[in-house]
């Protein structure tokens, strides 16, 4: 066949194409975070960082499921929640830390042992999640699986709460919050640049798994159109269990950052902390995995800032503003699809 | 058709095929037979179960009753997902492209059972059939046109060199010089080996390109016959080809 009579068919618009790989919102996060390093300061600015860094690792989990099922799963953030506990758990008490590592050797020891089994349990929680409540409900209207999922929210929220009660509960700072590094004249917390760094590059590891990988190419095409998918040999129920798993993991690893960064946890972290990673993932668009990762980071800014100012007891009013806002306004977030199914 | 076409022994066999959706009761016993080699066309007007045939074939649905034979093997109750090992392509209807990847990642999924060395063989043979889409490769499939689009199923389908290929209304929404090219390339994949099983509501396009072919009515088939004997039918020529 000749290629030149194709082309009496429709060209492909190339405003849709360009549109969709724009700049705009990467601008904007460049210009908000340059704006943010001022007014807050460099020492608010990494804190801000920091906190965003584990919003970021829970709003991945809801958009990854977001994106293969289109279930928002309420229970996520009590599956974040889990892993600070089970995090707490191996540090106190297969470890034994009650409190800053002695030397550098036994904090990497601590470190690795602890991000390992936390993110291996909680994926394994989210696999079987995944197996028990919501596969059967996989072709039921959309409503079941959603009240399933906060249902499972409850259950995951009161079962830790049987075992370690309702109150907070303070966690080993394996890295000691003393130890600071000077950086062009600012002194930083070395746990602050060991979170961010953890979570930039667990991101990075995501994004290359996602985008490069034939696993994670069947992700993508189960994402787009399940029953394809299946036509191409991808076995689906294995391909949305792997999809909980990563996204439960990177869940668990926010979990171990939490107990870490701030010393205390507490079973009312997934409600708390979870909306707030959810908003993140509906910020940057959910069912896009760049878009949750700065979302998250930027839910961290507002939080900081407010907190800030004053208004610390404002600071979950104004995330939650935010969600509003975005979800009237820009309701495919910041990096949402603005390309249809087919063009 | 080319002089050395072989056509040999039954590779897909329907007995009694029975199908529903939920309570609907899709398909009221489809029997039918392929041979390798061939190009059998299924046509008929909307809802007679032409889509739902090639979905029970390839494992998306599975029979309540009755069977599905693929090579003496009954394949009823087997996953899409494995058949596609097995030899079953499925370009469905409505050509389902991944609209977010790009057009080579959208072969690479078609490709998803073969060992990448077979994969990146299995690309080239793809694009020395549409040239056009080596051109679009890094395009995001979804910005492709239907015509384009159409290439990239049925060559996404093609990945796994299919024994069977399963066609859902290949010519669908194509203007009439693309529907021309896309028979064409149906004949080409089939000189080169491949049995193919076809669904048509062009009937005339199908049943000219087709070695034999069976008309379906409330999923149930009412005639089938060589395809030349079947277009000179006069009622197939009245309900299918629009001549009064």
């Amino acid at each position: 066949m000749t290629s030149s009579t194709v082309t009496a068919e429709a060209r492909p618009n190339r405003f849709l194409v360009a549109r969709r790989s724009g700049v705009g919102p990467y601008l904007f996060i460049l210009a908000l975070t340059v704006v943010m390093y001022f007014v807050l300061g460099p020492k608010q600015f990494v804190n801000a960082l920091t906190i965003g860094a584990i919003y970021a690792l829970v709003a991945l989990g809801y958009t990854m499921v977001y994106g293969i099922i289109e279930l928002i799963n309420f229970a996520h953030g009590d599956v974040f929640m889990v892993g600070s506990f089970v995090s707490l758990f191996v540090l106190t008490n297969i470890l034994g830390a009650t409190g800053p590592a002695p030397d550098l050797a036994t904090i990497v020891y601590q470190l690795v042992v602890t991000f390992a089994l936390t993110m291996s349990v909680v994926g394994v929680l989210g696999v079987t999640i995944e197996r028990f409540a919501y596969r059967p409900l996989r072709n039921a209207p959309r409503l079941a699986p959603l009240i399933t999922a906060i249902g499972i929210s409850f259950i995951l929220q009161n079962v830790v709460q049987l075992i370690y009660g309702p109150s907070p509960i303070n966690t080993p700072q394996v890295i000691p919050p003393s130890a600071r590094v000077d950086i062009a004249g600012v002194s930083i917390g070395w746990i602050n640049i060991f979170i961010i760094v953890t979570a930039i590059s667990l991101m990075f590891g995501l994004q290359l798994f996602v985008s490069r990988t034939k696993v994670g190419r069947a992700m993508r095409s189960t994402a787009s159109d399940r029953e394809a998918a299946s036509l191409m040999g991808v076995d689906i129920n294995r391909t949305i269990a792997i999809t909980f798993l990563i996204g439960s993991a990177l869940a668990g690893a926010a979990g171990v950052v939490q107990g870490l960064y701030f010393g205390n946890i507490t079973s009312a972290l997934g409600f708390q902390s979870g909306l707030k990673a959810f908003t993140a993932a509906v910020l940057g668009g959910i069912g896009n995995i760049t878009g949750a990762a700065i979302g998250g980071f930027m839910i961290g800014f507002v939080e900081v800032t407010a907190a800030n100012f004053g208004f610390f007891v404002w600071a979950q009013a104004a995330v939650f503003m935010i969600l509003i806002v975005t979800l009237v306004f820009r309701p495919s977030g910041l990096f949402g699809q603005q390309l249809g199914e087919r063009a | 058709m080319t002089a050395e076409r072989m056509i040999g022994d039954v590779v897909l066999e329907l007995r009694d095929v029975q199908t529903y959706y939920g309570k609907i009761h899709a398909l009221q016993g489809i029997t039918a037979e392929v041979r390798a080699g061939e190009i059998v066309t299924l046509i008929g007007s909307n809802g007679a179960g032409k889509t739902t045939t090639l979905k029970t074939i390839s494992g998306l649905l599975h029979p309540r009753s009755g069977s599905v034979h693929f090579e003496g093997r009954d394949v009823s109750r087997t996953s899409a997902h494995r058949l596609v090992r097995d030899g079953i392509s499925h370009a469905p209807e409505g050509r389902r492209i991944f609209s977010r990847l790009t057009v080579l990642e959208n072969l690479q999924m078609g490709g998803y059972t073969q060992s990448s060395k077979d994969v990146a063989a299995n690309i080239e043979h793809v694009f020395e059939l549409f040239p056009r889409l080596q051109e679009r490769s890094g395009q995001k499939g979804g910005t492709l046109s239907g015509g384009e689009q159409q290439m990239l199923a049925i060559g996404r389908a093609l990945m796994t060199r299919p024994k069977v290929l399963l066609l859902d209304e290949p010519s669908l929404g194509l203007s009439p010089i693309l529907i021309q090219q896309i028979f064409g390339i149906i004949r080409e994949i089939n000189a080169q080996g491949t049995t193919i099983l076809l669904v048509e509501q062009n009937a005339s396009q199908a049943l000219d390109v087709a070695d034999r072919g069976y008309v379906l009515q409330t999923g149930r088939v009412i005639l089938s016959d060589d395809a030349k004997v079947l277009a000179a039918n006069d009622d197939v020529r009245r309900a299918y080809l629009g001549e009064i």
